[in-house]
Formats: C-alpha cells, structure tokens, sequence
C-alpha cells in the first residue's frame, strides 16, 4: 500500500469511527480491521503490506486524533506478543489471537522469568509434559506485568531436560483462566505489585497453542526480548520535550532560593543526555528497524534507564527533606489503561527507578549483548555450555 | 539526511572520501605530518581540492564551490576525523569559508571563496584572545590609505600557514571582520606547541598592519557568534569520526589480544566497557547528526543544538579515546600506538571552541536556570 492509500485508509477510519465518541475498544477493532494495526504485515493479521517506516506516520496521525492507544489497553501485548505471534505464529493462531489482542478484549502477560531463573532465562524449570495431543504445565513464573488483569499469555517452558538449555524449551500460549493457573501479587519495594507471580500445577495446554516447533521455543523468547528492549527503550522516542522536567525541576528550587551552581550543571547534563537518548531512539526508528528490532533497542534500554536513575535521583534530591517522605506504602495493583493512575510522587518514581536497569534485562546483560552480538567480542567461558540441563548445578 | 539517516547519494560520497583518504592519510603520513612545521601535504591538498573539490563542498556554486549542505561538509569531516587527516582543512574550509559564507560583502565573497574552494588559498580565521574567548584584543585604524590592525590574536588554526588569515577586529563601530594576507607588513606568526601534533596553531601579533574590510563595520559580532556554533557542529561531526575509529580499535585489539589463555574481550570488565563505548559513539552520533541537520537547514535551534552537541561528543570522544588506551594497556600508552594521537585530538577538541562545562553554561543561560 502506498502513502497515499494508507493517508486515505487513515481518514476513513478517522471519519467512521470519530475517537472522541467511539468506544476504545470498537475504535481499535475497526482500526484492526482497516490493516492500520501493523502496516507491514498481511490484511489478515491486522495490516496493509505497506512499508515498515510508514507505521510511524499511522502513529502520527491517529495520536494527533486522540484516538486510544492499543499500548494502553494491552501493554504486553502489544510490545511483545503480538510482535512475537507476527513471527512465529501459524495463520491459525494470528486469525484467533491478534484481534482480540489489538483491541485489548484479551490482555496478554509474558512467562518467562522464574525465581531460579533471572538473567539466565534459559535455564528456565517449569516444566511442559506431553500428554495424549496436549501438554501439560508445572512450575511457577513471577515478574509478570498484568497477569492479574490477563487472559493470555506467552509462556517459556522445559520440553525436554536431557538436552543443553538452549534446545529444550518450547513456546505455548495459555489461557491464565484455565484450571491450575494461581495468579498472587508479588510486592515490591515501592510498596505496590505491579508484577505477579503465576502458579501452574496440571494446567492443561493443547498443542494447537504451541508456538513454534518443540524445541525452538529459545528463538520465539528472542523475538519476545528484543521487541521488549525496543519497547521499554523506545518510549522516549515519543516524549515530546524530552528533559523538561528537570529543568522545571530545577526552576522550582530555584524559586524555593535553592539554587545552586552544581545542581544547575547537573540539571544541564541530564537535559543533554534525555535529548540524545530522544535523538538516538529517532535515528533507530528512522532506520528502518521497525518490526525487526536491531541492536538500537538494547543501546536505548540500557541509557534510558540508566538516565531514569540519575534523573529521579536528581528530582528527590531537589526536594530536600521533602524527599525523604513517600505518599503511601500502599500495595496499589495496576490498572488499565495503563498510566491511568496519574503520575508518581517524585519518591515513589525514585524508588520505582531501581528496577529500570534490572526488568526487560539488566544493564550487565545488555552489555553482554552489545559487546558479543554488536561489536562481535567473544563469548565468556561458559560452564553449562553443551551441558545438559538437568545436569547443569542450580 | 533526515532524522540522523544518511541517503544513499551521502554514503557514496562518504565512501568516496574514505577511499581517498586511506590511500593519502595513513597513520604513517599523520607521523610525518604531524612532525613537521606546516602540518599538511601539499600534493594531497591539492588533489582533494582538483579530485574531489572538498575543500569548497559548502561554498555555493557561484563562488566556485560545488554547492552542498552543511550536512556533507560534516560527513567529509568525520571521516577526516577517523584517518586523523593533518592539513588545513577545518581552518580553511570551516572557519574561514563560513566567515565568508556569512558575511554580506558580495565583492569579498566572488573574489576570495573561489580560491578557497579550489584549494589555492588556505585561509583561517583569527578570532580568540589568549584565554581562548572571541574578544577584543585587535584594534582597527581607519587611515587615509585604509584599515590597519594592532594587537594579538592566539590559538589561530593554521594560522602559520595560511595564505589569507580573516581577522576579527575592533573598529570605531564594534567588532568587524578583515582580510590580511600572509606576510603583511607588521604581521608577525609564532608556531605554538600544541598537545595535538596533528592540528597546528600559532599566536600572531599585529603591528599596523594592512588589512581589508569584509562588510562592514561593526557587523561581526553576530556573525562571529553564527561561525563559532557552525564550527562546533562541524567539529563534534569530525569528533564522531575519530570516536568510531577508537571504538573499532578497541574492539579489534579486545579479540586478538590474549591474556590468561583467553581473549581480553571475553572478560566481562573489557567487554563491559567496550559496551560503554559504543554506547557513547551511538549518543554522539545522535547528537552530531542531529546538529548537522539543523546547520543545514539554518534552523534557530542552532545555538542550543549547537551546545547540546558540542558538550556532549566532546566529552563521549574523549572518554572513548580514553578507555581506548586503557583496552590496550601498555602498549596504549606508547608513542609508536596511535591511541595517543587520537587521546590528544579528543582532548584538544573538547577545549576548542569552548569546554563541555562552557556550553553547558551557555545552555543554562538560554533556558534562564
């Protein structure tokens, strides 16, 4: 499809489905329906086999709208399900799962993380048995987002233990309301729970939910990460006047009479580094890297939450003693849409700030990640390396 | 170039101008160059100018150049910047081009760009006091037989060289720009000895000497405020360049050297920081490119894109040169390994045209903090 035609498409469903008066969820349906929900994929999933770049000027113009943002509705899965189910999905599985997904009448939750399982997601336990034309499911995950709230997810689980890690993990999407699945809050040091722990014990799954071949599930959880990176990196693309709230920040002290010439060239560096973390995530989209996420994700992911540290660090410190009060330790569980809460507390946010540089991998791993597979380093020396799994010490 | 994005016509000229440069600015001819007291090879200079006409790449056709953005000149600097290329290049064909380019003296213009495009003239701008500031520090005469200037002026890029040095001086009506010629009467040129070899400097004292008028009086000041921040955009474009050279070698001498049975790269403290590198070589070049763009386009967000820039490759380049001689080790640290050339380019650049902490200044200013 052409820019023209997409323009056109884009209007048309504007001009039938006015957001200001159109159910968020119908608006995201028709939008669907209309091949505007991923532009470079088949009308079938959702798109119009336009080119990838053009995705950006449907964002554009449908935010420019006020129409809803899918993101807000299904966080997880449109940064990673649905990008995982464009990939690895059979026809049989996007027909029934990318709809429902996109208007976020079903919410998704990524299974990866287990508590023996961080960095080296890998080395994953819970474990999926054949049984008859189905499999069935044991173990638990945590570090879920929405799990509470979902009806879907995408889980990681171990097929087969007698082979190295890597070759004996399968992908399956399961329904979180089937028997078996116990989902409990997991507390944080903010107090709230965003995440969750999900429990499986006999949790029935049928094949037909299996994503990808038996074994190949490592490949379907790369597809997953990356577009996880993009997607926690990516948010500041969008931020509209990257690091002004740190200078307002900053401004405000000053009218308190704490001004101060160190604070004022750290509120410089931070406005610097938040512009070209926002210059960087412009380059990487504008690269063409949209739908196959490059390295750019993991250099975002890793300076912009290293840079959330320092600037929330710098917001409480602003503040004096009135840092060091938070408004509650309530255990608050999200909702949805998602940033419907309203803004933290300069303390709550800082205190949040400590996981930026451990969820979606931690700042150590990233670097691994750019050392080995961009600048082409080697590889650690590596004990479980040609290991089978049950045979690798955990 | 849109959104930090090279087109395809950008890239063939980059690979063009990087050919060149690989066969005219190895590392041996930097050595040579750099030892000796002009800094520049004449024949290459010459080539670059009849080739490939680099040296007018932003002079507009009608001055004899060959006409292109902002953003070319600065992609000819970055590679100029990865070769560590020693000639007058960013004192003629930045500095003095953009002076000219800015000014309003049509018959200065017509007369003097095309000589600096085609490479004839190498040309400077002489402008800082010996702090480093655009300031005062030259008087301008008007006599009967025309513009004498008196005074100093310090840190002049090439200026021992250079055929036409143009001179920010202070006459009747406030600062205002002049054209003295080379062995002009009372003009006297002291080499400097300077950190980085490879980009030469000189102090020169004016004694009544003869100079012309470019414009008009006192319509400097402005303008000279325009060049500096262009030269900031063109200098952190060519500081992108050297910083990916040093990330490459870096990384190279990471998978080759071997320590304890293992390549150094494979110990996580090397490959951490190697990965600190290349993140601060992909901030660069957002904020180098981005600045391009916005020089190009003449944009008014120039001055705070400008020091946006300018403080943060300045400090990205130097920390990559830096961990660059810390990857190597010994050897890093040694006159025969380039790692110093680069170092000592990373630090002199980051202290010309004003340090990191100077734009920041300017910055804060702007945003009233």
């Amino acid at each position: 499809m052409s820019p023209e035609e997409l323009t056109a498409a884009i209007d048309a469903l504007l001009r039938n489905h006015p957001p200001a008066t159109t159910d968020p969820q119908d608006f995201l349906g028709a939008r669907f329906d209309a091949g505007l929900a991923w532009v470079w994929v088949d009308r079938a999933d959702g798109g119009s086999n336009a080119a990838p770049a053009l995705q950006a000027l449907v964002e554009q113009r449908l935010t420019a709208a006020g129409a809803p943002q899918p993101g807000a509705y299904n966080p997880i899965g449109i940064g990673m399900c649905g990008p995982t189910l464009l990939a690895h999905g059979t026809p049989e599985q996007r027909a029934k799962y990318l709809r429902p997904l996109f208007t976020g009448a079903e919410v998704w939750s990524q299974l990866f993380s287990e508590p023996s399982a961080g960095s080296d997601v890998a080395g994953l336990a819970t474990r999926a048995r054949r049984d008859g034309d189905g499999w069935v499911l044991d173990g638990q995950k945590v570090w879920t987002s929405f799990a509470h709230l979902a009806r879907r997810g995408l889980l990681l689980a171990r097929t087969d233990p007698d082979v190295p890690k890597h070759n004996g993990i399968t992908a399956f999407l399961v329904d979180l309301h089937a028997p078996g699945v116990d989902v409990r809050p997991l507390r944080q040091m903010t107090g709230a729970a965003e995440f969750n722990e999900v429990f499986f014990d006999g949790v029935r799954v049928s094949d037909a939910d299996r994503i990808g071949d038996v074994g190949a599930g490592w490949r379907v959880g790369t597809t997953t990460l990356m577009n996880e990176r993009v997607s926690l990196g990516g948010a500041l693309a969008t931020r509209a006047e990257p690091g002004s709230d740190i200078l307002d920040g900053y401004r405000h002290a000053v009218s308190r009479g704490e001004g101060n010439p160190v604070r004022r060239d750290q509120a410089v560096r931070l406005w610097i580094e938040a512009n070209v973390n926002h210059l960087t995530a412009i380059r990487a989209a504008a690269g063409g890297n949209r739908g196959k996420p490059g390295p750019e994700g993991s250099v975002l992911k890793l300076t912009s939450a290293e840079y959330n540290r320092r600037a929330a660090e710098f917001q409480v410190d602003l503040l004096g003693m009135s840092g060091s009060l938070v408004p509650d330790y309530e255990m608050r569980r999200p909702t949805l849409p998602y940033g419907s809460g309203g803004v933290p507390a300069p303390t709550t946010w800082y205190l949040r700030t400590r996981a930026n540089t451990i969820e979606g991998g931690t700042s150590e791993v990233l670097r691994n990640i750019l050392g080995e597979r961009v600048l082409g380093l080697p590889g650690d020396v590596r004990v479980d390396k040609g290991v089978a799994w049950k045979d690798v010490p955990r | 170039m849109s959104s930090g994005v090279f087109t395809e016509e950008q890239e063939e000229l980059r690979r063009t101008v990087r050919t060149f440069l690989e066969r005219t600015s190895p590392e041996s001819a930097v050595r040579r160059l750099m030892e000796s007291a002009e800094g520049y090879d004449p024949a290459v200079w010459k080539q670059m100018g009849e080739q490939l006409g680099l040296q007018g790449i932003h002079v507009p056709e009608e001055y004899g150049g060959s006409g292109f953005s902002f953003v070319e000149l600065c992609l000819v600097l970055e590679e100029m910047g990865a070769h560590l290329f020693s000639g007058p290049f960013f004192a003629s064909a930045v500095l003095a081009t953009e002076a000219l380019l800015g000014s309003t003296d049509e018959e200065a213009k017509k007369e003097l760009l095309p000589g600096i495009a085609g490479g004839e003239t190498i040309a400077t701008l002489a402008y800082a006091n010996d702090a480093g500031h655009p300031d005062g520090a030259v008087e301008a005469v008007s006599t009967p037989s025309g513009y004498t200037l008196s005074g100093a002026r310090h840190f002049v890029l090439d200026g021992a060289l250079a055929d036409l040095i143009l001179v920010v001086a202070c006459a009747d009506a406030g600062p205002s720009l002049f054209a003295v010629e080379k062995g002009a009467a009372g003009l006297t040129t002291a080499p400097l000895s300077t950190m980085d070899l490879t980009r030469k400097q000189a102090d020169l004292v004016f004694d009544g000497t003869p100079a012309r008028l470019i414009g008009s009086e006192g319509d400097a000041d402005d303008g000279l405020v325009q060049v500096l921040r262009l030269a900031c955009v063109a200098l952190v474009n060519e500081s992108v360049g050297g910083a990916r050279a040093v990330l490459a070698q870096a990384t190279t001498y990471a998978k080759e050297r071997i320590q304890f049975g293992r390549p150094i790269g494979s110990f996580q403290a090397i490959k951490h920081k190697c990965a600190d590198m290349l993140v601060a070589v992909e901030g660069a070049r957002s904020a180098a490119y981005h600045a391009a763009e916005v020089a190009a386009t003449g944009d008014s967000s120039l001055a705070v894109t400008a020091s946006l820039a300018k403080s943060f490759v300045g400090e990205a380049y130097l920390s990559v040169a830096a961990e660059n001689i810390q990857v190597h080790g010994g050897i890093g640290f040694t006159w025969e390994h380039p790692a110093h050339l680069y170092f000592k380019r990373a630090k002199a650049s980051s202290l010309l045209f004003g340090d990191p902490l100077h734009h920041r200044e300017i910055l804060a200013a702007r945003f009233g903090l």
